[in-house]
């Protein structure tokens, strides 16, 4: 099975038209030397029931979605409305590429210019951008932004945003001209003030600051941004949680300059990962620096409202080397489910899903807390993620829950060695009341 | 056709489209103290479920795409994606696993990642790979900072990338990423690296050649032994990009041909749907040399199982966070499996067949700039429709009142005027045919009435869109009272 469409016939006919004998003439070109002369060895090729049931193994082998989890950290479970996979499965929107041609794009452009807008009410900023990978390297992005803007070497990052964003932002930063320096946490759980007042001075591009940050505390945001504009840097704000969007003040109102995130909280299953959906939003005064692909408002020849994509001299494809940024392919399949999932929710879908976050992390925080032996490490408020020191215990109760099929949470030895007795815990509108219930069972019994 | 307006300028306060179960846990007040809570949304959507049904359904018709029109749009290889793939990614081992699980929950992902790494290298003769890059040119900026990251362990901080005239601009954009000085590398009269100019060019401040093969003018790259010779004779290595893989494979095998770095474009070659524009997947394959670079986490197979090895010292670090778009993998790997090797290999004749087919049924009716044979895709250009005052732009457009997608036209930059076209191996001949008469049909109104040309498209939902003034004063959103 190769999906090809040539009869033999066909075949035939073209090779003539073409005039020559055999298909092998046309790869003349490739000097005998170099040509492959044996088959690649790969598996006999599988038909589509032997294909489905080849992965339906597979997957079998995987346990993780047959457990009761409360992993988060940058990948949360959230309920997806069954109208985003129908409608986005729609060949018209799965099957075309980048809307170059817009008279026969303008769904695809539509879209993302309701998917920009929605980005700009939920982050409370100006311009918002088609998407970009995910958030790690849109934080990325960010980084080379402001460092484009102020061109200053120095940029601040908070030790508490998602390591794997800050160890993207180090490998994009490695080779060039830019400076990064972690501003640590306090024992709130929230960002050092005073550490930060101490590493910020006029050679700072920007502070980047994550909220809710990777230990779930909510940022005052206000505060710091004060700081970073006292000091003439930017202000970029991380959204690994975006659900958090829904009802905690937005970033924009908080004074941030430039907000990157992932948007995975918006319609996109779990999913061992990705594909997932880096979104960013500016002020529009530095539009001109902004990277990524924007679709914008015209109207065509007869004055009616079209859509295309526009500003196009800051990429690639014009600019070359001196491009904003090299991004092509995007993620624009996944800008449309979260366009579907926003506008499916709303206005009050939205804030309700985030008010339950809030409440259910709330009610494991105190559950968990009642046991003895257990505490939770940080005073700061949450949206939906906590940490937990478990007097040293860690290693066996996440072992003897997970025996039960229970993924307690997410050890942070790894991440943060002085942290290595804790674990973060994530909790969202998924999860019900019996669950938690069952968590802190579990772990009261653990530690017994 | 009725125009479907924005989902802003359909809603009204008080409609909803989603529920969510009652809160079942007791609700507690204490639980937003200090919490900086917002306002509601201004202007936030809100609207029914058959309003939301309509209002998509509505804007998919106004696409054209590979499901219902012919897309040759060269350098993205728009062929069929098969429908059961989706259903394999969309099984809830896969779709609901968390990346952050332990390693001994998602054993199957695990073997899906190590098993497409496999086949990767299999297909291009190359020692390692990484998935984590999220599309193609994510995939260069990777491969272009694993080149640098060889190098300096080698106390060999070079500056410069050589490019090629012809190359997409995503090359010298990623180059430039990495901190690289990036110096055009020419062309010849057949299309191809001028090996002369080269071997003036290549200094030991040459950090990499980064080469398209077959490249954007659909020409391979014949002199590739001699030309990474010289390169690796100054100590440069080469990258090549695989955007075009889909003309080579089970034909030539880079790895065993001097290429150093590569990246695939999962959604080119290896079918995965494009979705408008993302998710794509740019796995990079390094020879061994390279290999202690690669990003982490690599999957490793130890007794106990698949597992993830992040104790790299030497590695570039991370891209990305996770393991990168873990589903478009799935089908990419289904695809593989399907095909084998046998599939694999006809769909590469059957591709440049295609193309050919194409070319001399256009060749004398549009002008071809470069006579050297070319493989998966031609590139034509509107010198002859320009006497009459049409260019390459005008024929596309008027391609779209046949019900065909335009070809690409943005690049490459040695063609001017460029008409490139990609019909994939998936097409049939009756629909190369259409597209065929099509072209021939707009050339012959090119020069007896070209003003139909011009003034196209004639019955999109749109007609032909002002960019211009798009650019010029940016509404790059809905605003409230408009």
């Amino acid at each position: 099975m190769s999906y090809v469409s040539l009869s033999d016939d066909d075949r035939k006919a073209m090779l003539s038209a073409v005039g020559i004998a055999s298909v092998d003439e046309l790869f003349c070109c490739i000097p005998d030397e170099i040509r492959v002369k044996r088959d690649l060895d790969l598996p006999a090729p599988m038909a589509e029931p032997e294909l489905v049931r080849h992965f339906q193994g597979i997957a079998a082998k995987n346990k993780a979605p047959d457990t009761l989890s409360f992993l988060g950290a940058g990948a949360y479970p959230h309920c997806i409305p069954y109208v985003v996979d129908y409608l986005s499965a729609r060949g018209e929107f799965i099957s075309p590429y980048t809307p170059y041609q817009p008279e026969v794009s303008q769904g695809t452009l539509q879209i993302t210019f309701e998917y920009q807008t929605l980005i700009c009410q939920l982050t409370g900023l100006e311009i918002a951008n088609a998407s970009l990978y995910e958030g790690a390297s849109a934080a990325a992005e960010a980084v080379l932004m402001a460092h484009r803007l102020k061109n200053k070497p120095k940029v601040l990052i908070a030790a508490a945003a998602h390591p794997d964003y800050r160890k993207v932002v180090g490998t994009y930063v490695k080779d060039l001209p830019v400076r990064v320096e972690e501003i640590g946490y306090g024992a709130s759980g929230g960002l050092d003030l005073d550490d930060l007042e101490r590493k910020i001075d006029s050679e700072t591009s920007a502070i980047v600051c994550q909220s809710p940050n990777f230990f779930g505390i909510v940022e005052n945001l206000d505060r710091i941004g004060e700081l970073a504009h006292a000091h003439q840097a930017l202000f970029v704000v991380v959204v690994a949680e975006a659900a958090s969007l829904g009802i905690l003040k937005s970033p924009g109102a908080s004074g941030a300059d430039i907000v990157a995130g992932e948007g995975q909280s918006f319609g996109l299953p779990l999913g061992f990962g990705g594909p997932y959906l880096g979104f960013m939003s500016c002020r529009k005064e530095f539009v001109r620096q902004f990277p990524g692909r924007i679709a914008g408002e015209t109207k065509d020849i007869e004055g009616r409202r079209g859509f295309v994509l526009t500003l196009s001299t800051r990429e690639q494809h014009i600019r070359r080397e001196k491009a904003t940024s090299n991004i092509c392919s995007n993620q624009a399949w996944c800008a449309l489910r979260a366009a579907i999932f926003l506008e499916t929710l709303g206005r009050e879908g939205l804030r309700q899903m985030a008010f339950q976050n809030i409440q259910k992390a709330n009610y494991a925080l105190d559950r968990l807390s009642e046991i003895p032996g257990l505490r939770r490490k940080f005073a700061g408020p949450v949206f939906n993620e906590f940490v937990v020191e478990f007097g040293g215990r860690w290693p066996e109760v996440e072992s003897a829950l997970l025996k039960q099929g229970v993924v307690a949470g997410l050890g942070l030895a790894p991440y943060y060695p002085r942290l290595e007795d804790c674990a973060l815990v994530c909790v969202t509108e998924t999860h019900q009341k019996e669950d938690i219930d069952k968590l802190a069972g579990l772990v009261k019994e653990a530690l017994r | 056709m009725s125009r479907e307006p924005l989902i802003f300028e359909k809603s009204a306060p008080g409609k909803t489209a989603f529920k969510l179960p009652a809160l079942d846990v007791p609700e507690s007040p204490a639980g937003l103290n200090g919490l900086p809570l917002r306002e509601e949304i201004a202007g936030f959507p809100q609207v029914s479920e058959i309003e939301v049904v309509r209002h998509f359904t509505r804007l998919s018709q106004t696409n054209f795409c590979i499901d219902t029109n012919f897309y040759p749009l060269g350098s993205c290889t728009m062929k069929y994606n098969p429908k059961i793939n989706e259903k394999i990614a969309a099984l809830n081992g896969f779709l609901a696993s968390h990346p952050l699980a332990p390693a001994a929950l998602v054993q199957g992902n695990l073997e899906v990642l190590k098993t497409l790494e496999d086949y990767l290298m299999e297909i291009t003769g190359l020692d390692a790979f990484t998935l984590q890059p999220a599309a193609g040119a994510h995939g260069e900026l990777t491969g272009m900072m694993l080149i640098r990251a060889y190098l300096s362990d080698r106390g060999e901080p070079r500056q410069v990338v050589l490019i090629p005239d012809s190359a997409h601009g995503t090359n010298p954009s990623s180059a430039h990423l990495c901190g690289y000085r990036v110096q055009e590398a020419r062309s010849n009269e057949s299309g191809t690296i001028d090996l002369a100019a080269l071997e003036s060019q290549m200094t030991e401040d040459v950090a990499a050649l980064m080469i398209t093969n077959p490249n954007t003018l659909g020409v391979f790259e014949s002199d590739i032994l001699r030309v990474a010779e010289i390169v690796h004779a100054k100590g440069g290595l080469v990258y090549m990009d695989g955007a075009n893989m889909n003309a080579l494979i089970g034909k030539f095998l880079p790895g065993d041909m001097g290429i150093d770095v590569l990246h695939l474009n999962l959604h080119k070659t290896f079918s995965t749907p494009h979705g408008s524009g993302g998710p794509g997947s740019g796995p990079v394959g390094v020879k061994s040399g390279l290999k202690p670079y690669l990003p982490v986490p690599v999957v490793e197979k130890t007794d106990g199982g698949w597992a993830l090895d992040y104790d790299r010292p030497k590695s570039i670090g991370r891209v990305r966070s996770f393991h990168g778009n873990f589903l478009v993998m799935v089908k990419a790997l289904a695809y593989i499996l399907t095909l084998g090797a046998a599939g694999l290999k006809e769909l590469a004749e059957t591709a440049v067949l295609n193309a050919n087919y194409i070319r001399k049924s256009l060749e004398g009716v549009y002008h071809l700039k470069y006579s050297s044979p070319t493989l998966h895709e031609c590139v034509f250009s509107d010198k002859f429709q320009k006497e009459h005052g049409v260019q390459n732009i005008d024929i596309a457009k008027r391609l779209i009142d046949y019900g065909l997608h335009p070809p690409t036209m943005s690049f490459p930059l040695v063609v001017p005027g460029a008409l490139m076209i990609e019909p994939t191996e998936t097409e049939s001949k009756r629909d190369l045919d259409e597209f065929i008469q099509a072209m021939k049909a707009i050339a012959r109104e090119a020069a007896e009435t070209p003003d139909i040309v011009k003034s196209a498209p004639h019955n999109s939902y749109v007609r032909r869109l002002d960019e211009t003034a798009a650019a010029r004063n940016p509404v790059l959103r809905w605003e409230e009272g408009e």
